[in-house]
């Protein structure tokens, strides 16, 4: 994953119940309508946040979020970062084949959120939780 | 509070009741601003300093969590939730339990040997009642405020009769579980009332459709079908359609329009409705 600078103004939430989910959503959406994205680009990552926040909260156990502005010079982007201390993901491929699920959701929250973004970087072992990087980029 | 210190007060509480009942409730009462009435006052303050002496008379050491409180402990609960139900302040609240420390002050004599000793233990042991009294207003608040989250969620949630045979949940804001599970019955409710063989969920005014969202509709659908109605999706902006593409949700054979209004067209259509016939022929 390419670096980009961070603007320095990390924010980070919590995520141990449900309202951490929207607040997530919430924070998500206006730091993307501040870096001027798209509404399209907007909605499709606020519904990317929502999915790996929600899977932070169900499967991870709870973690949190760390939402940043980022540059690469020539474009500004919201990055967003989850984190948890659950029980990592055994088997990536299979977890992120539209439509595998290991509860009762529709799995499609991880391979959704990746093609919702423009960067997805995970990092994740069985016993080692789960971390995910995405990042949404201004046209 | 120690053996002795607590000696002490149980003797003041016994020698000196009516002088303590008639300062704490002149106290109480400044603090209330007369929004009780004062026989209510009095009869609260009495129950409180009885339930205060049956404490203090036993033996040990005086605290608020040993089971010699349990009587006291009850009456400051049963005040606070009761303050709390009319809608008096926790300050106010609290302040009817603190003024007892003035009222103690009051009938202290200055000059007697371990009265400050004495009159610094009661204060402590006080301020443990006014804490105790503001979880006691806290939890009651919140079991109160919950409640009315929950009447919000049914207010919020309305099930319209657009025509008839059509009905329309008009979705706004975040659909969560608790809030789909409403939706959901509201919807059969009402199906089952109207008889309507058509039933439009428009998500107009749902910022972000994720595969909860979309797992929660689709449920609906399944349900409301199950009772023999159509459903029909409607208010699918551009970019909650290129979300939901994106993230592969699939509504199947779910007829789904941009707007209420084509939605509604469509369900007349379908119903062989004469008006709609008519509207359609002229466009
Ligand atoms: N943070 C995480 N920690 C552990 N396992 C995870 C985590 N995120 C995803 N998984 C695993 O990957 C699977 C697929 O995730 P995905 O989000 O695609 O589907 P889902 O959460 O089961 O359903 P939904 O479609 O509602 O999101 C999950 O069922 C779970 O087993
Ligand atoms: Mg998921």
């Amino acid at each position: 994953m390419a670096l980009a600078d961070s603007g320095g103004d990390v924010e980070a939430l919590p995520i141990t119940a449900d309202e951490d989910v929207v607040r997530v959503r919430q924070l998500v959406r206006s730091r993307a309508v501040a870096a001027k994205l798209s509404l399209i680009d907007q909605t499709k990552l606020v519904t990317a946040a929502s999915e790996l926040a929600r899977n932070t909260l169900v499967h991870g156990g709870g973690g949190r979020a760390e939402v940043s502005t980022v540059t690469n010079g020539r474009r500004n982007g919201i990055r967003v970062h989850f984190a948890d201390d659950g029980p990592g993901i055994a088997d990536l491929d299979l977890a992120m084949t539209d439509g595998y699920t290991s509860g009762t959701g529709m799995g499609l929250g991880l391979s959704g959120a990746r093609r919702l973004v423009d960067e997805f970087d995970i990092d994740t072992g069985p016993g080692a939780g789960t971390r995910v990087t995405v990042t949404k980029w201004s046209r | 509070m120690d053996i002795g210190t607590t000696t002490q007060f149980a003797g003041l509480l016994r020698d000196h009741r009516d002088e303590l009942l008639k300062r704490w409730t002149a106290n109480a009462g400044t603090g209330l601003r007369g929004r009780l009435a004062e026989a209510e006052l009095a009869r609260q303050i009495r129950e409180l300093y009885d339930a205060l002496r049956g404490t203090v008379v036993t033996e040990g050491e005086l605290t608020l969590d040993s089971p010699a409180a349990v009587e006291l402990r009850a009456v400051l609960g049963e005040l606070s939730r009761q303050r709390a139900l009319h809608g008096f302040t926790a300050t106010e609240t609290a302040i009817s339990v603190f003024a007892l420390k003035e009222a103690v002050l009051g009938v202290l004599d200055a000059g007697e040997s371990g009265s400050l000793r004495l009159f610094v233990a009661v204060s402590q042991f006080v301020d443990e009642l006014g804490l105790f009294t503001f979880e006691a207003y806290s939890r009651t608040r919140e079991a109160l405020i919950a409640e009315q989250a929950e009447q919000l969620l049914e207010l919020s949630t309305p099930v319209v009769k657009l025509w008839d045979g059509v009905v329309a949940v008009p979705l706004v804001g975040t659909l969560d579980s608790a809030r789909a599970q409403v939706v959901m019955e509201r919807l059969l409710q009402t199906l089952v009332d109207t008889g309507s063989p058509y039933a439009i969920i428009d998500i107009t005014g749902v910022p972000a459709v994720d595969t909860q969202v979309a797992q929660h509709i689709l449920k609906t659908v399944v349900a409301a079908r199950l009772m023999g109605a159509d459903c029909v999706i409607s208010g699918i902006r551009p970019q909650i359609a290129q979300t939901i593409v994106a993230l592969g949700i699939e509504f199947g054979d779910i007829v789904t329009k941009a707007s209420l209004a084509d939605a509604l067209m469509h369900t007349l259509r379908a119903g062989g409705f004469e008006l709609n016939r008519r509207a359609v022929r002229r466009d």
